[in-house]
């Protein structure tokens, strides 16, 4: 499934030639049409451009979809000000989680695809059961398990510990189904050769695994940056990533809506980077949730 | 005699064990955090849900089913899963709408593609939190002079009677504050309908042209019964997040009664009231409701697979 819907681009031109003329929406209303839901979609987009730039005494009905009669940086400096610390604090949360979460996945894809045990097909869904469970229902215990049992510091390194976990799953579902189209013969030959598990993994299969591995991090960093349940129930403002500090930006009373904009930009900056340069990976993700691979 | 009998034996199980053991090894990190972060945080949680730690301090007596018989009669929880079907309801239609026009648009290849698709797909990449600053804004409940957000867009180019306070109105609010989601998740819906639609081979569309079928036709009976395992697994993944749905409720609305849902009672429950069986045994309920929807799925994507 990721293959075909990456490889598009080259395959459809194909199919228009000879059906061009043969439709019953001409190519012309399908683009207006495509071109309106765009607008759509970038209305949010919009409203959190021109609110970030207005100076602080601009925000008042009337205008609010008209653009800053003068353009001010004030609400960025603010924001910035006050997201700063939280940024790097989920940079050294996102990065770490998904590289380990990554490893462990690889390991358990390649053991689940490639060097199958007595019910190992069993155990591969009790694990992937674990991304799909609420995780309100494991969440009033797991504060006291990594706190208290473990005693892991709250903030970042008990969510750091979280969010390994809880990647755990994904990752190995993205890793298992691609090494599942590894063909068969180079283990076999491995085998053959005498090699060992470690050996077969550590020669055989690594080398091949980066796009899987580009699909995991990517995926894993995007969620771990953008997820606010888990920070909400174990850190706090002054030790939480950028998900608590924006809202706290932004849900006083008092709010300030040049600032809380342009803080969500920020906010959203790394991952939304992450996906125009390697958006193509990013899908791979995506599709490994409908289970298909 | 007998030695040489047994021995041969063992032996087989030793070389197959020589051979999986490894493996399972090289996994058991992974399976012993899994097994506790999820399989015995679920049961401690299910103990909580069953005992009478109504406060932090309270030691956990059990009281069997209490909690959940008092939980299911409360009007307030009830309210909270009528919230949850109102808002599962609009964002599957949302979704699942506009992924399958967008994919339809698109399947056939158009000038810029790659951009509508990219666009689309896009506010998937940004955190519920982040778009939850602009959409609480987009979707104030002021109209008329005091309109803002959207109301005061539908002013703009003239829709003046749509106006509506949006999430603040009763009941049908949840439908409004599915929007957010709708915007954020479409895109994803599109995707999986692009891929499938692209993995129907074009000789079945040429066929049915051969044939006299009109691009209607083409649609109805050829193209799309073959695209319900997509549509079935769209369901499903959207589905379930829609069950779990916090963050966004969360950012727009905090604790406020009208759209409340078990995950936003359950924070409740458990932050500002700090009543952990009442808390266990929401989430309890929300882990029933989504199991039921996830695990004949997993067993049915599993069974596939095998054959």
């Amino acid at each position: 499934m990721t293959a075909t819907l990456t490889e598009p681009s080259t395959k459809a031109p194909a199919t228009i030639g000879s059906s061009r003329t043969r439709r019953m929406v001409g190519p012309t209303s399908r683009f207006v049409l495509l071109l309106f839901f765009l607008v759509v979609v970038f209305i949010p987009v919009y409203v959190l451009l021109v609110t970030s730039f207005k100076p602080r005494g601009e925000i008042s009905a009337a205008d609010t979809w008209s653009l800053p009669s003068e353009w001010t940086l004030d609400g960025w400096e603010t924001a910035w000000e006050r997201l700063r610390d939280p940024l790097w604090r989920s940079m050294q949360l996102a990065v770490p989680a998904a590289v380990i979460s990554s490893i462990l996945g690889s390991m358990n894809g390649f053991v689940l695809s490639r060097w199958r045990f007595p019910l190992s097909n069993l155990v591969f869904v009790l694990i992937l059961f674990g991304m799909f469970i609420p995780y309100q229902a494991v969440m009033i215990p797991l504060i006291e398990l990594v706190t208290v049992d473990a005693n892991i510091e709250s903030g970042i390194p008990a969510l750091l510990v979280t969010h390994v976990v809880f990647g755990i799953p994904i990752c190995t579902l993205i890793f298992r189904n691609y090494y599942e189209t590894i063909p068969n013969d180079l283990i076999e030959a491995a085998r053959v050769d005498g090699a060992g598990m470690l050996q077969t993994y550590a020669r055989i299969i690594l080398p091949l695994s980066a796009p899987a591995f580009v699909v995991t991090l990517i995926w894993q960093f995007t969620s771990i940056w953008n997820d606010f349940l888990f920070a909400l129930f174990l850190s706090t403002d002054e030790n939480g990533p950028v998900t608590i500090a924006l809202t706290n930006l932004s849900g006083g009373q008092l709010s300030n809506y040049q600032a809380s904009m342009a803080g969500a930009l920020i906010a959203a900056a790394p991952t939304l980077i992450v996906y125009i340069v390697l958006g193509r990976y990013f899908i791979g993700g995506l599709m490994a949730g409908s289970l298909k691979g | 005699m007998t030695e040489q009998v047994v021995r041969p034996k063992q032996r087989r199980h030793r070389t197959r064990v020589a051979t999986w053991g490894p493996g399972l090894l090289l996994i058991s990190p992974s399976l012993v955090l899994v097994a506790i972060f999820v399989y015995y945080l679920i049961g401690q949680n299910t103990k909580l849900s069953l005992s009478d730690k109504h406060t932090a301090i309270d030691p956990e007596d059990f009281v069997g089913l209490e909690n959940y018989r008092e939980l299911l009669t409360e009007d307030r929880f009830q309210h909270a899963l009528t919230n949850l079907a109102i808002y599962t309801v609009a964002f599957l239609a949302g979704t699942m709408f506009f992924g399958l026009l967008w994919a339809v648009l698109l399947e056939r290849g158009i000038r810029g593609e790659g951009v509508f698709r990219a666009i689309y797909l896009f506010p998937l990449a940004v955190s519920f939190v982040s778009a939850g600053v602009v959409w609480r804004w987009l979707l104030n409940s002021a109209e008329g002079e005091d309109a803002a957000g959207l109301n005061r867009l539908l002013q703009i180019v003239g829709l003046d009677s749509l106006q509506n306070s949006w999430w603040d109105t009763p009941n049908w609010g949840m439908a409004a504050i599915a929007l957010p989601a709708i915007w954020q998740l479409s895109g994803y819906v599109m995707a999986l309908f692009l891929a499938g639609f692209r993995s129907i081979p074009d000789e079945q569309r040429e066929a049915a042209r051969i044939d006299g079928a009109s691009e209607f036709q083409l649609y109805r009976h050829v193209l799309f019964p073959q695209l319900s395992p997509v549509a079935l697994a769209a369901l499903i993944i959207a589905g379930h997040m829609s069950l779990k749905v916090f963050d966004i409720i969360y950012v727009i609305a905090r604790n406020t009664y009208q759209v409340e849902v078990p995950a936003t009672y359950m924070w409740q429950v458990q932050i500002l009231q700090g009543d952990p069986a009442k808390a266990a045994a929401i989430a309890s309920v929300l882990l029933i409701i989504v199991a039921v929807l996830i695990v004949p799925y997993l067993v049915y994507s599993h069974r596939a697979e095998k054959r």
